[in-house]
């Protein structure tokens, strides 16, 4: 009997994940009624539950804008916290419907996982934090130093790559999750602790002497974050991408949670496009004509979003930087609507 | 069914005399054989249909499949490996055979630790000392009842907060170095790390044969003294003569404080201590009720017999009572050996690199979920079936010989 069991359950796993890759993911989000969304669930800014359970961060806005445009409410979204050893499993099962969990887009992600990157919605790089009654002032310095780092990260190639590149001894300790990894530096296990650049600037916050921290000013890779979903399903790859566009695009617009009402009398023809007074945008990509106003009017544009969550709204206070939109210094850049 | 025939009585044997009589589906032996084999082709057919659907996902979903990756370069740093091994010169298998030793120390070791620990505790508390009794009974209660993970952290930032940063450490006599990086220790330099490994092998087996040898004699009163005399002989004697033959270079590599860590020598990591504490103190607790109740059921006229024919105490325990509690106390001491094993995968937790964890690693940098999941379960499977067929052959010596 016990062989039975444990055939059919084999059989049922594999069979379970024949289902989630045929039907259509909106369809199967709107019939579920709630978006399943992979998040980070740790990170302050990006995805973190507050003490109610309630999930902030410019990740989850993300989400909260997809669901926004499918259910006109911002709130039928099912947070999924995840480690970065998971995240991609649970999104080639189906646990969740899309990622995003401030994952860089890499070319062997993007191809032998059977997902796709739909965009950037952060770029970010690698930096260290060290204490500064260490004196350092460099990466360069950190020969022969202990660094904390998180499990299944580009962050821990990288690091590794950086210290044999500039022939500096590393020992790097390596832990499940970043609380893990953070926690084991604040008791000075290591000297350093890595990780992208945003990542820092939050955890830092995390720790008991912030002030006694400090971010050295190497960036040692290129580290852009977005949304992943799984390979396959062109119309909701589609969706997930158009939706952030749709924030940028209204950022440059300036239509903003506050003047939305006014912007929608606009006789802009840019503006009328992409608020759907004209034209039926939204209709070809399977939602609906006022797609656009309804992320604007619940969660906002991208700039409000990104100041909100971690720009000079939040304890985080990161500059715009190279997400400031193109014509504005930076390389957030959308294709129009049109 | 009204009036059935009274059955014969004796009942006839299954096929005996009268098979002709029996038609085919009613004969038992058969219609068993036909259902196991209706079973197993159904399984089978399970088994067969669950794998190449899953194949079929993931070639359809664009996973990448296979085991090509085993040969590819790992990219990632591990920091502690009894083999060679660097990030940008090995490849996936090699860390994986880095974890894979990683997890065999810590097992080895928590292993001899616990049983030590176990049987000390177990015997304890038996003890008709108030005081020893209490104390055995307290650890046994506390430690088997606090979630091993819980323990393990607990372990760790103990180790971790009692320990000096490299600045203040404790540099004792002989140049060992000890600081929250680890214990640092003089790493003789005549001999890489093969050959040390070679040297231990070569004693444990001499030891070993010896012991079986000396056992056959043991009829003599003087055996045991002569024994453990004999192997301390061969694990101090063999090692010392692998040294003279490699020409006894006498030197050894110091470890140097630096300005983060320490450099040189050889290193016992926090996260590995921490690892080895938990282990071996939680499954201490679980093997001491194991020997109370193996030397519980020996039965008290055992006892009373040996000190009648006049044998002492500890001749008593060693000659008596412990080979007949041994009966008892393997099967489940087996049980505890492949507890520890597996539960050693909680080493994620703290940071160790055992198997898991690096397979964890392999897994998301590779993306291939099925093939790194499925060579870990064969591994830790292959982990478990040696200590138990070890633990069998152990017990076959030691059970009742009937006759």
């Amino acid at each position: 009997m016990k062989q039975i069991a444990q055939a059919l359950f084999a059989a049922a796993v594999a069979f379970a994940a024949a289902g989630t890759a045929d039907a259509a993911t909106l369809d199967t989000v709107k019939q579920r009624g709630v978006l399943n969304c992979g998040a980070n669930g740790q990170l302050p800014g990006f995805g973190l539950p507050d003490s109610q359970g309630n999930w902030t961060g410019l990740d989850v806005d993300y989400c909260r804008a997809i669901a926004a445009t499918i259910f006109n409410d911002a709130t039928k979204v099912k947070f999924v916290a995840l480690t970065a050893r998971d995240r991609f499993t649970a999104l080639q099962t189906g646990d969740v419907d899309v990622l995003v969990r401030n994952t860089t887009w890499t070319s062997s992600r993007d191809t032998q996982l059977g997902l796709n990157a739909t965009g950037i919605n952060y770029y970010d790089g690698q930096g260290f934090m060290v204490r500064k009654s260490l004196k350092v002032n460099s990466a360069l310095e950190l020969n022969d130093a202990a660094i904390c780092v998180q499990q299944g990260t580009t962050t821990e190639l990288n690091l590794a790559d950086y210290f044999r590149a500039n022939r500096m001894r590393l020992k790097s300790v390596i832990f499940a999750t970043l609380d893990e990894a953070l926690k084991a530096y604040e008791t000075s296990r290591c000297d350093a602790f890595t990780t992208d650049a945003s990542g820092l600037y939050s955890t830092r916050l995390k720790l008991a002497k912030a002030d006694d921290h400090v971010v050295l000013p190497e960036i040692i890779s290129k580290e852009p974050l977005g949304p992943f979903v799984r390979h396959g399903d062109d119309q909701w790859f589609d969706i997930v991408k158009w939706v952030h566009f749709a924030m940028l695009n209204a950022e440059e617009l300036n239509v903003n949670q506050k003047n939305l009402e006014e912007q929608m009398k606009s006789e802009n023809p840019e503006i009328k496009r992409l608020l759907g007074t004209e034209g039926n945008f939204g209709e070809q990509l399977g939602l609906t004509k006022d797609w656009v106003y309804r992320i604007v009017k619940l969660v906002g544009n991208y700039g409000e979003s990104f100041e909100r969550n971690v720009g000079q709204g939040s304890p985080l206070k990161v500059a715009r930087g190279l997400n400031a939109l193109w014509n504005k210094g930076g390389v957030q850049y959308a294709p129009p609507v049109r | 069914m009204g009036n059935a025939k009274p059955l014969p009585y004796p009942p006839p044997l299954a096929g005996e005399g009268r098979v002709g009589a029996v038609p085919f589906c009613r004969d038992p032996k058969l219609r068993g054989l036909l259902l196991q084999a209706l079973l197993c082709g159904a399984i089978g057919l399970l088994a067969y249909g669950a794998i190449h659907n899953a194949a079929e996902n993931l070639a359809r979903a664009n996973i990448a499949t296979g085991f090509g990756f085993w040969n590819v370069t790992a990219g990632f740093d591990i920091s502690q490996t009894l083999i060679d091994y660097s990030s940008q010169g090995s490849t996936y298998g090699r860390a994986f055979w880095v974890g894979l030793l990683n997890t065999l120390l810590v097992a080895g070791l928590g292993i001899a630790f616990a049983t030590v620990i176990g049987f000390a505790v177990g015997i304890a508390r038996l003890s008709k000392n108030f005081l020893v009794e209490r104390l055995a009974t307290a650890y046994v209660e506390l430690i088997r009842n606090v979630p091993l993970l819980l323990q393990l952290l607990f372990w760790y930032n103990a180790v971790l907060k009692a320990l000096p940063e490299i600045a203040a450490s404790v540099v004792m006599p002989g140049g060992f170095i000890l600081n929250n990086r680890g214990l640092f220790i003089p790493r003789p330099l005549f001999a890489d790390g093969s050959q040390i490994v070679a040297v231990l092998a070569c004693t444990v087996v001499l030891a070993v044969v010896f012991n079986v040898a000396a056992g056959r004699v043991e009829r003599l009163q003087r055996a045991l003294t002569v024994r453990i005399a004999a192997i301390a002989l061969i694990a101090i004697g063999v090692p010392v003569a692998a040294f003279v033959a490699a020409g006894a270079p006498f030197a050894f590599e110091y470890p140097q404080i630096g300005r983060f860590n320490v450099r040189g020598g050889a290193e016992v990591l926090p996260e590995f201590v921490a690892l080895l504490l938990g282990l071996s103190i939680y499954t201490a607790a679980f093997i001491a009720e194991v020997v109370r109740a193996g030397l519980k059921s020996v039965s008290p006229g055992q006892t009373e017999a040996a000190q009648a024919l006049g044998l002492r105490r500890m001749q008593t325990l060693r000659l008596i009572v412990i080979p007949q509690a041994m009966r008892v106390i393997i099967p489940p001491l087996t049980n505890q050996y492949l507890n520890l094993t597996k539960n050693s995968s909680l080493a994620v937790a703290i940071g160790y690199p055992d198997l898991f964890l690096v397979a964890g690693t392999v897994l998301n940098i590779s993306g291939q979920a099925v093939e790194v999941v499925v060579i870990t379960m064969a591994i830790y499977l292959t982990f478990s079936l040696i200590i138990a067929l070890v633990m069998n052959i152990y017990n076959a010596r030691y059970a009742l010989v009937e006759r």
